[in-house]
């Protein structure tokens, strides 16, 4: 077992967890925060996608272990009705999601990928987002959200 | 009440909110106090008896609670999975069905059938006694060549040549008589390759037993929890209807491969009573691709009659199906009547005749996936319509406008058992050629090639029988349920309105889609109406979600109830306005009485509903709520035009589709938006057939594409834009005159991308998917 501290969703945590627990794992069974989801186990899929640092990443390749004194937001952690991020907005009004479980994954991914281009055209954003899977939407409506929330971020 | 969150507008999806802030409820999500975890033993081997388990060392593995094999289940009486769709073969005989016990007893027949299962209070602690399940086999050659498994050992004792059921549909000697008089033969033999559903919610189930009420709760990812409760009842024998409780949450995506009743819930919810304590499982996506009922993978030889002009004169189609190694719960049914029966496709070819075998094979079962036969029909006749253009050197345009059935010809029987109502196949075609700007393709080609590369462009017209299904016609072809939908409006107190459907949304948006409707009718805002579904006990007994049928029949059960509704409230309007009911007319939410300035809104009839002080008790019931059933008349007839345009790179074979065009007939659309993303999410698993998924298993039957790695998924880089447009031939004989729109892009896209990519090649044919390697071998002539 190892002690791990970390902050989440601006929140000081402190547990304990084998060493080999993965974040995706200690975030849904300890933290209760299951709006991030598992959907492989060979880090294809991108569902479990949170940020860690700032930066945008696949929480199952992570040990929780490797959290340590790090700063980790979750999709519950970006933005509530009433006060929505504007990457949030963009998928609700582009219709960007359909059975929704690819879509927390996706949006912190899209998120990370606007913080981190100066401007992106559809292309871009098809590459950028490549190491996240949607088999509802096709993508269309994915492209045309993330265009439109880069306007607003 | 044309207003913007009416019939036709696209209002913003209300099931989002939770979606995008984290705060949906899967069926993972849920955890039950006392839970355990249950990890299943799946066989390594294709082909095998069991000779041997033992689960000693598994029970004393620290944490495990439990392990058990196929014969526990059978102890408790625990029954075979069964398959729900009686098809009969030509001779009259039916088809055969092997026993399918949900835990393997004597012999495991695909890699990855469970064979035990181990409960642990973790799913480490399941999994460490599940590695310490100690099984003897006896290795057999695996049957693995659908082509040829009828000639092969024999996989099931009650099973001769390994073949379920030999069928046909159409008048043979008509279509002989039509080859004979034909001046063209165009033949074709295809492969529609093996996929692999992949949801991105893995399956998951949460059993759990209240010894106090003999009551069974299962939470499970289910497109139609209450066929699963059926099947569990009165098939599996877990316990009565009335003692199990099914609730399907949120669902991560279906295509099919959630309608299904799987092992995996079956040994769950049976052993919460064994272990007394719930018990959860979640697939690894290993199970997903290893035990997800998989779609497609057909043999087909087929041929088309022409005259010297270009008319279509009969059509011919072989085809053997594979099941996999068992009858999953609809299997039966999607190469034969979602197949064979859409072989007229849009054309008014007089003279068909279809031949289907299904066979069995040492691999996964395959089921429905999005589309269910209607993609294997439509493939098999726009390549061999394609084809036949290119063969007469006929526009391939022109080819299929000769040969439309045109509007003035509805309503049109095929000769392959079903009436089409209605449809303008022209109109889609022209709008689709006008996207794709067809006139200007030839330079579009020339510049391509300018450019060292190879362009080309394919159409698919495409037609579905959607709306599953009249059940009058159903249960006459060998369904064992009926195929209705049932609705409940109920109207609360303050009038705002909660309504309880039998259909179920894992992606589809009802919650939005049947608000926007009920809402509309009943003259109410948007918001103050409630979609509830997925819950045995909270909707009355309903079929679910698969079939594009979901507005078709689902929406007109809910339309149906809301017209009670109205109906009930103009009598509490007539007794409140001291009128008569006939004189009270109904509009935007106001009840009135012509030619008087008195009037009442629905809150205020919905409130007297239950507060009844005055009621005439023997003429006037109180209360407002209304249930309906709704068995549609006829299947309803979706089709349109893809139009597909591909640029090849010659030196790699890489495949760019420069632009995909999809302009489809949905009849009415409640909500365009949601449609649109309906298409964009179809048009994305036909591509992904078309260029990159396939399911393969090598020749010791182990599945090679087992998990993302492997088997690849249309990425957002492999996809273009897509041009998405409508034209509306209104459903004729449903109250909504809608027709759905949930498969339509899986079953146009795949012919349209595989005929583009053969024109730019000029090559006949070319296998499924069409990778760069496929491509670049076509190219290099071999």
């Amino acid at each position: 077992m190892v002690d791990v501290t970390f902050s989440v969703n601006g929140e000081e945590r402190s547990l304990s967890v084998e060493d080999n627990t993965l974040l995706s794992d200690t975030l849904r069974e300890s933290l209760n925060l299951t709006g991030t989801h598992i959907g492989c186990d060979t880090s294809q899929c991108g569902s479990c996608t949170v940020h860690l640092n700032g930066k945008a990443v696949k929480a199952c390749t992570i040990l929780t272990a490797q959290a340590q004194g790090g700063d980790v937001t979750t999709i519950e952690g970006i933005g509530e009705p009433g006060s929505l991020h504007p990457m949030q907005e963009a998928f609700n009004e582009h219709h960007a999601l359909q059975c929704g479980f690819c879509t927390p994954g996706m949006i912190m991914a899209a998120i990370g990928l606007v913080n981190e281009s100066e401007s992106l055209d559809g292309d871009a954003v098809r590459k950028g987002l490549d190491g996240n899977f949607c088999r509802c939407t096709g993508y269309h409506n994915i492209v045309k959200a993330v265009l439109s929330a880069q306007q607003n971020m | 009440m044309a207003t913007e969150t009416g019939i036709g507008a696209s209002v913003r999806r209300t099931e989002d909110a939770r979606f995008i802030t984290g705060t949906g409820r899967y069926t993972d999500d849920i955890n039950l106090p006392g839970q355990t975890h249950c990890v299943f033993v799946r066989s390594p081997h294709a082909r095998a008896t069991i000779k041997s388990i033992d689960t000693s060392a598994a029970l004393s593995t620290p944490g495990v609670v439990a392990a058990f094999v196929g014969a526990d289940l059978a102890r408790d009486e625990i029954g075979d999975l069964p398959c729900g769709w009686l098809v009969k073969s030509k001779d009259g005989s039916d088809m055969v069905a092997p026993p399918h016990p949900p835990i393997a007893t004597e012999r495991v027949n695909y890699v990855g059938e469970p064979y035990a299962l181990v409960i642990g209070e973790s799913v480490q602690a399941a999994k460490n006694g599940a590695e310490a399940v100690v099984a003897e086999f006896d290795m057999h050659t695996p049957i693995l060549d659908v082509a040829t498994a009828t000639q092969s050992d024999q996989i099931h004792e009650s099973v001769p040549s390994n073949r379920s059921y030999d069928w046909e549909l159409g008048d043979k000697a008509a279509t002989e008589a039509a080859f004979e008089s034909a001046a063209h033969i165009t033949s074709i033999d295809i492969v529609n390759n093996r996929l692999i559903p992949n949801a991105i919610e893995p399956r998951a189930a949460l059993g759990s037993y209240d010894a106090a009420s003999g009551t069974y709760t299962l939470h499970t990812t289910s497109q139609n929890p209450h066929l699963e409760r059926l099947v569990l009842a009165a098939f599996v024998n877990i316990a009565p209807e009335a003692k199990l409780h099914v609730i399907s949450p949120d669902v991560g995506g279906g295509f099919g491969s959630k309608i299904f009743v799987y092992a995996e819930e079956t040994a769950v919810i049976w052993a919460s009573a064994k272990v007394g304590r719930p018990v959860k499982w979640t697939a690894e996506r290993v199970e997903s691709f290893l035990a997800d009922a998989h779609g497609r993978d057909h043999v087909t030889h087929a041929e088309l009659a022409l005259s010297q002009e270009g008319d279509f004169l009969g059509l011919t189609v072989k085809t053997i199906a594979n099941m996999g190694a068992y009858l999953s719960t609809f299997a039966s049914s999607v190469p034969t009547y979602l197949y064979g029966t859409l072989m007229a496709g849009q054309y008014k070819t007089p003279a068909i005749y279809v031949e289907v075998q299904a066979v069995f094979t040492n691999t996964a079962p395959v089921d429905a996936y999005r589309g269910a036969g209607r993609p294997e029909a439509t493939y098999v006749v726009e390549r061999i319509v394609e084809t036949a253009a290119r063969e007469l050197n006929i526009d391939a345009t022109e080819l299929r406008r000769r040969n439309f059935i045109k509007p003035e010809d509805f309503p049109y029987e095929t000769p392959v058992a079903l009436t089409y109502d209605t449809g303008n196949y022209a109109a889609s075609l022209d709008k689709a050629l006008e996207y794709a700007n067809y006139s200007g393709f030839a330079s579009r080609k020339a510049q391509s090639e300018a450019d060292g590369k190879r362009r080309g462009m394919g159409f698919s017209c495409y037609i579905e029988a959607c709306g599953l299904a009249p059940s009058q016609v159903a249960l006459s072809l060998g369904a064992g349920v009926g195929l209705f939908e049932s609705a409940e409006v109920r109207v609360d107190v303050t009038g705002s309105v909660t309504v309880m459907t039998g259909a179920h949304s894992h992606g589809q948006g009802h919650e939005t889609t049947f608000a926007q409707l009920v809402s509309d009718k009943l003259g109410i805002p948007f918001e103050n109406v409630s979609i509830v579904h997925g819950d045995t006990r909270r909707s009355d007994y309903g079929l679910g979600t698969y079939g594009s049928r979901s507005i078709a029949v689902g929406g007109s059960a809910i339309s149906m109830a809301t017209d009670k509704i109205v109906s009930k409230a103009k009598k509490i309007a007539a007794h409140m306005l001291d009128s008569e009911e006939d004189q009270v007319s109904f509009d935007d939410g106001v009840f009135t009485i012509p030619d008087s300035n008195e009037s009442l809104t629905f809150g205020e009839v919905a409130f007297s509903a239950y507060v009844p002080g005055n009621f005439p008790l023997d003429e006037l019931e109180p209360g407002l709520s209304e249930k309906a059933f709704y068995d549609p008349a006829n299947f309803t007839y979706p089709a349109g035009t893809h139009i597909c345009e591909v640029e090849i790179d010659s030196e790699t074979g890489t495949t760019s589709i420069v632009s995909f065009v999809a302009v489809d007939d949905f009849g009415n659309v409640i909500n365009p938006m949601i449609v649109e993303g309906q298409v964009h999410g179809g048009l994305a698993q036909g591509i992904g057939q078309a260029l990159l998924e396939h399911g393969i298993y090598d020749s010791d039957g182990q599945l090679v594409s087992g998990s993302y790695m492997d088997y690849t998924m249309p990425r957002a880089d492999d996809l273009p834009d897509f041009v998405v447009d409508t034209t509306s031939t209104p459903c004729t004989h449903n109250p909504l005159g809608v027709k759905g729109c949930g498969e339509a892009g899986a079953i146009g896209a795949t012919a349209a991308v595989m005929n583009a990519i053969t024109d730019a090649l000029g090559v006949k044919e070319l296998p499924m998917p069409a990778t760069s390697e496929t491509v670049w071998r076509a190219i290099q002539g071999g």
